[in-house]
């Protein structure tokens, strides 16, 4: 058997080793790495993932519309003054997930709530003007979002997530 | 060989797991305690070879598997989107299908080495039967995993394989409809070919389990072709022959490495690159290279079924080796008219396969016959008469005897390999060069590309006159619908910034929809989008066109090929020539005249061009100087018009070459440094064994 103590030139000998286990290691490291890599998304997925725009003129008061970006499910509701107001007046000590009202719209676009339909807590898409808080109800496990969309009762532990996006005009608004 | 294994591990867990499944004895006394003989020489790697290639066969299939589309009008798509937008996805696939040949390469050394050194002999018959056993198996995967490409060559080899078995008497048919699944080869065919290519590997890997557990009960065969009697004989697989075999294995990844990178069309079709089409079958039907002898024998007798099972039998006959030739001496080392048969017998199987790839015509069908009677001859004739008329040279009493009498030459026997593994691959693989006969077309002359070779680069005001070429000229006709605009922004092609591709897209109309109204709508285009083609649909181009619908551009330099001929595919193999597509597509775009030469005849509605297959070709001349012109001050003329813009369609075709020469580079610096250090450790351990 090779021990390292035979007579010619150890440490030679042991570099030898040592150089070649690397090499190995860093050749396996190397191809295992596009391995891997190939299971993110490619790039059409990527490209297909831009911003998108939504003309918010038809929406009327009241109304919320569903529209995919990246998949994803977003609502966007023209709520009500009274929509507004409740959303506004609630006292945010008495939140799971504290969060002015103001911090989930846009400054001067209030009745405008762009918030991703994904239930915070595993997932499901929670239905519209349902629940008790004028806002979401996700029919899961029960969860309830008021009116901007934050979360007040049920297992989900967060606020509906607002999605990246911008008024380019009064009526027209990109995700992305 | 070796009993149980009193293999004790000393770690508790490992102890606990060991009482209740002695797993790690196992393992120890296969791969590590094993004895093999001192004296196997680098053709016994082909083993270690063969286990990694199936391993690796398996994980890049596996991965392929997750963004390919087994649909008759999605497979050649995805397979594109694999190769264009997955990340390595280029890199993968090449793996998987140059890794098939190079799987089937290392299998043939296996197969001759087993056959020169007797290593089918008493008592290693079932071993060797397993072992054809697992290159049928291999045969169907290779041929199936052909098919899911769905590209000419794709449809058509399935067509023609599949209808072998309509020769078989009575049931034929029935059989043929069974394979199908439908009245001709179509998607439940591919379907199933899928299922059945994902599952065969598994199937193979199970018989090799099978085929090393017979190897390690019978131990291995070796040069001198005596047994192993003593302690002096054997050496411990770990670290000797693991060590060996990783040496072996890294040279041949070097070789692989050359295909991926460099040359990974070089053992395909052009055809392939073609979307598989019902309605027209390629000119000349060619399987791919390792099928090669066998579809020579098949052709090469002029009956239906006579040639079915003369084919299956070239294989069968294989299974009964271990008794057709019943000479006692195992190694043909010391048969000395054995050998020389053996040799014989290797260039006829060459020959059969560089005949499997000419068209059956005149010569090559009297050639093919005469072979194929000497393939059979050498099992039937040869063998069995050579076991009782040979008188074998004496043999060494003992494996230690036989080493001490050539302890000398070693380096030259691992030089000599590399040697042999470069010549036999490149004649063996070479057969494969597209079959396509010039019919009369002349060979298009070599351009200089600024692409060719290992460093070779797209040359970026190039591929920016070719893109304004194709938007003025070509794309009146043709698409190119597989790039989008955002490739416009991709490294490694015409260099412009997001911004401008974008821009570039914009000036696009895209139809899209429908709408919240259910009406389809015109929009500017975006990045995402793809070139938009010059017509909604096939009839509508071929309407448009006199009959003839003009191709997609998307891969044309890469679908159109010509005959390079013996032996310049060799050449080819060691120069990395790889630009038959470009030079022939800027060939037709140069060669149209309006003078038709005496004794060539053009029927109505065609054109003569001197490099076209036939010369009748449906389009009309497509450039003229002036038509373009340039920013930069190139000249506007018809020359520089075809060369930039085949530039330009050759990126289409292929926007990742730069980096796959790119990394190609690094692997083959890694990969050689790499070797030598192997080739260092491994003559450090085995200074021991001497
Ligand atoms: S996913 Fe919505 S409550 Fe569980």
């Amino acid at each position: 058997m090779t021990t390292a103590s035979s007579a010619d030139h150890p440490t030679r000998r042991d570099f030898l080793f040592v150089a070649t286990g690397a090499a190995a290691a860093v050749g396996a490291a190397a191809t295992v790495w596009p391995l891997v890599a190939q299971m993110n998304p490619d790039a059409a997925t990527i490209a297909a993932g831009a911003p998108i725009q939504v003309d918010l003129a038809p929406i009327v008061e009241g109304q919320d519309i569903k529209v995919f970006w990246r998949g994803k499910p977003i609502y966007i509701s023209h709520r009500t003054k009274k929509q507004i107001q409740e959303a506004q007046s609630v006292a945010l000590s008495s939140l799971p997930d504290p969060q002015p009202d103001s911090a989930r719209v846009k400054a001067g676009h209030d009745q405008w709530l762009v918030v991703i339909g994904i239930c915070t807590h595993l997932g499901c898409i929670p239905i519209a003007h349902e629940g008790n808080y004028d806002g979401f109800f996700c029919p899961c496990h029960g969860s309830q979002y008021d009116s901007s969309g934050r979360i007040r009762q049920g297992p989900a532990p967060a606020n509906l997530a607002v999605p990246p996006y911008a008024f380019l005009s009064d009526t027209k608004i990109q995700i992305g | 060989m070796s009993g149980p294994s009193d293999f004790q591990p000393s770690n508790p867990a490992l102890k606990w797991i060991e009482r209740r499944l002695p797993i790690f004895g196992l393992i120890h006394s296969s791969f590590v305690a094993y004895p093999t003989p001192r004296n196997l020489n680098y053709w016994w790697t082909f083993g270690a070879i063969l286990s990694m290639m199936l391993a690796l066969q398996i994980l890049t299939g596996v991965i392929l598997a997750m963004h390919y589309t087994p649909h008759a009008d999605l497979a050649f798509k995805s397979v594109e989107l694999i190769v264009r937008d997955v990340n390595y996805g280029w890199l993968l696939r090449n793996m998987h299908a140059c890794g098939a040949s190079m799987f089937f390469f290392a299998v043939y050394i296996h197969m001759f080495r087993g056959l020169y050194y007797g290593s089918y002999k008493e008592p290693r018959e079932v071993l060797w039967i397993l072992g054809v056993i697992i290159y049928l198996l291999m045969m169907a995967t290779g041929f199936m995993g052909y098919v899911l490409p769905w590209g000419q060559m794709s449809f058509w080899g399935a067509t023609v394989i599949t209808n072998l078995f309509s020769a078989v008497p009575y049931f034929g048919e029935s059989i043929v409809t069974l394979l199908w699944g439908g009245y001709s080869v179509g998607n439940p065919t591919l379907n199933r070919f899928f299922s059945l290519h994902y599952l065969l590997p598994f199937v193979i890997a199970g018989v090799v389990v099978l085929h090393v557990w017979a190897l390690h009960v019978a131990g291995q065969n070796n040069p001198a072709g005596v047994e192993a009697k003593t302690e002096k004989d054997t050496v411990p697989f770990t670290p000797y022959a693991t060590i060996k075999d990783a040496f072996g294995v890294s040279c041949f990844l070097i070789f692989f490495a050359w295909f991926i990178f460099y040359m990974p069309n070089y053992l395909g079709d052009a055809d392939n690159y073609i979307p598989a089409n019902p309605g027209v079958t390629p000119a000349h039907i060619v399987p791919e290279w390792y099928y090669l002898p066998f579809y020579a024998i098949l052709r090469s007798i002029p009956n239906k079924l006579a040639g079915v099972v003369a084919m299956f039998s070239a294989i069968i006959i294989l299974c009964f080796l271990p008794w057709l030739d019943s000479a006692r001496t195992r190694s043909s080392k010391y048969r000395p008219l054995a050998k020389q048969f053996f040799w014989i017998f290797v260039v006829v199987c060459i020959l059969l396969g560089y005949l499997g790839s000419q068209p059956p015509e005149g010569i090559y069908v009297i050639a093919g016959r005469i072979l194929t009677v000497c393939y059979f001859a050498y099992f039937l004739i040869v063998l069995p008469l050579l076991a009782r008329i040979e008188t074998p040279r004496p043999l060494p009493n003992s494996i230690a005897d036989d080493v001490l009498a050539k302890s000398k030459g070693r380096a030259a026997t691992a030089a000599s390999v590399m040697l042999a593994m470069v010549v036999a691959g490149s004649l063996l693989v070479g057969g494969t060069q597209t079959a396509k006969a010039e019919e009369g077309g002349n060979a298009p002359p070599a351009q200089a590309w600024s692409f060719s070779g290992p460093f070779g680069k797209y040359d970026r005001g190039s591929l920016q006159r070719g893109l304004k070429v194709y938007k003025e000229v070509c794309s009146a006709c043709h698409g190119l619908s597989y790039v989008a605009f955002r490739n416009l922004a991709d490294a490694g092609g015409p260099g412009y910034s997001e911004a401008q591709a974008a821009a570039f897209a914009s000036e696009y109309k895209i139809k899209d929809g429908p709408n919240d109204q259910g009406e389809m709508f015109e929009r500017p285009g975006r990045p995402a989008d793809y070139f938009p083609s010059p017509f909604p649909n096939e009839q509508a181009a071929r309407a448009a066109n006199g009959g003839a619908a003009p191709p997609d551009l998307s891969l044309i330099t890469k679908a159109r090929s010509y005959k390079r001929g013996f032996p310049q595919f060799v050449i080819d193999f060691f120069s990395q020539y790889q630009e038959q597509g470009p030079d022939y597509v800027d060939a037709i775009l140069q060669g149209f005249e309006e003078k038709v030469p005496a004794g060539v005849t053009i029927p109505e509605g065609s054109y003569y061009n001197k490099y076209f297959p036939g010369h009748a070709i449906k389009m009309p001349k497509p450039l003229s100087d002036g038509q373009v012109t340039f920013d930069d001050g190139s000249p506007a003329t018809v020359k520089q018009y075809a060369h930039d813009v085949t530039t330009f369609l050759m990126w289409a075709a292929e926007p990742h070459m730069e980096e796959r020469k790119r990394i190609g580079m690094q692997v083959f610096v890694f990969l050689i440094i790499f070797a030598f250090l192997m080739y260092f450790t491994k003559r450090k351990v085995w200074a021991d064994a001497h």
